[in-house]
């Protein structure tokens, strides 16, 4: 048994995956129609063949309740790893990218959160070498 | 007024007090990692709790921005607190050590 898919719920599978690709720099894996929503699979730029993050629509009635007390307390959903938080903070911020963390460093680990316009809040997080 | 001396005389609250000194506006879980990095961890039910006293007294208010709530300290509120401390303790006039 492995991990081959995770996922963060949406507000807009469209509006999801020009984030993610567009902004955040993922790349498309699957695009397969479901009727009214999309198996939408996005893999992450290094590491193409790693775990695919699926794009799921937000729709059943737990999600939004669930979601929105998250964001509202500034928790992240979801935490993605990057070589150089600080880098990633200047080059989404010139992109647009609305944060509402800026990097904090705790011990080796630094991280920063932004909001990723779906719903949900992210946190990057990289790991001094050493 | 009344309600500042006691919501400052816990040493965890004047760590949130500090915190929100360092850098306005922070969301609760920023408070809760940076307590974490301090070395001061506190559950996240004990540090919204402290944050409803620090809002009681007037030292704290809650804005929404997006969908994420931040918290923001005025400092102006220990105003009063400063005044008392003066009055019993009058700083040093200058030019004198």
């Amino acid at each position: 048994m492995r991990i081959t898919t995770t996922s963060v719920f949406v507000d807009d599978q469209q509006k999801a995956l020009e984030f993610y690709t567009g902004v955040l720099g993922f790349l498309p894996k699957n695009d397969i129609p479901l009727g009214e929503h999309r198996w939408l699979t996005v893999a992450a730029p290094d590491g193409p063949e790693g775990v695919e993050l699926l794009l799921e629509p937000n729709d059943h009635p737990a999600v939004r309740p669930f979601t929105e007390a998250l964001v509202a307390d500034g928790i992240p959903f979801a935490s993605f790893g990057v070589d150089d938080v600080a880098a990633e903070y200047e080059r989404l911020q010139a992109l647009g990218v609305s944060f509402v963390q800026p990097p904090i460093e705790m011990g080796p680990v630094t991280t920063v959160i932004l909001d990723d316009t779906c719903g949900n809040l992210i946190q990057l997080a990289s790991i001094a070498a050493g | 007024m009344e309600e500042v001396f006691p919501a400052i005389a816990d040493p965890a609250r004047r760590r949130l007090v500090e915190a929100l000194a360092e850098r306005n506006d922070q969301t609760l879980f920023e408070l809760c990692v940076r307590l974490l990095g301090s070395g001061h961890s506190m559950s996240r039910q004990a540090v919204a709790k402290h944050l409803g006293v620090l809002k009681a007294a007037g030292l704290v208010s809650t804005t929404v921005q997006g969908r994420t709530t931040l918290h923001h300290l005025d400092p102006t509120a220990l105003g009063g607190v400063r005044d008392w401390v003066e009055r019993i303790a009058p700083p040093a006039e200058e030019g004198q050590q």
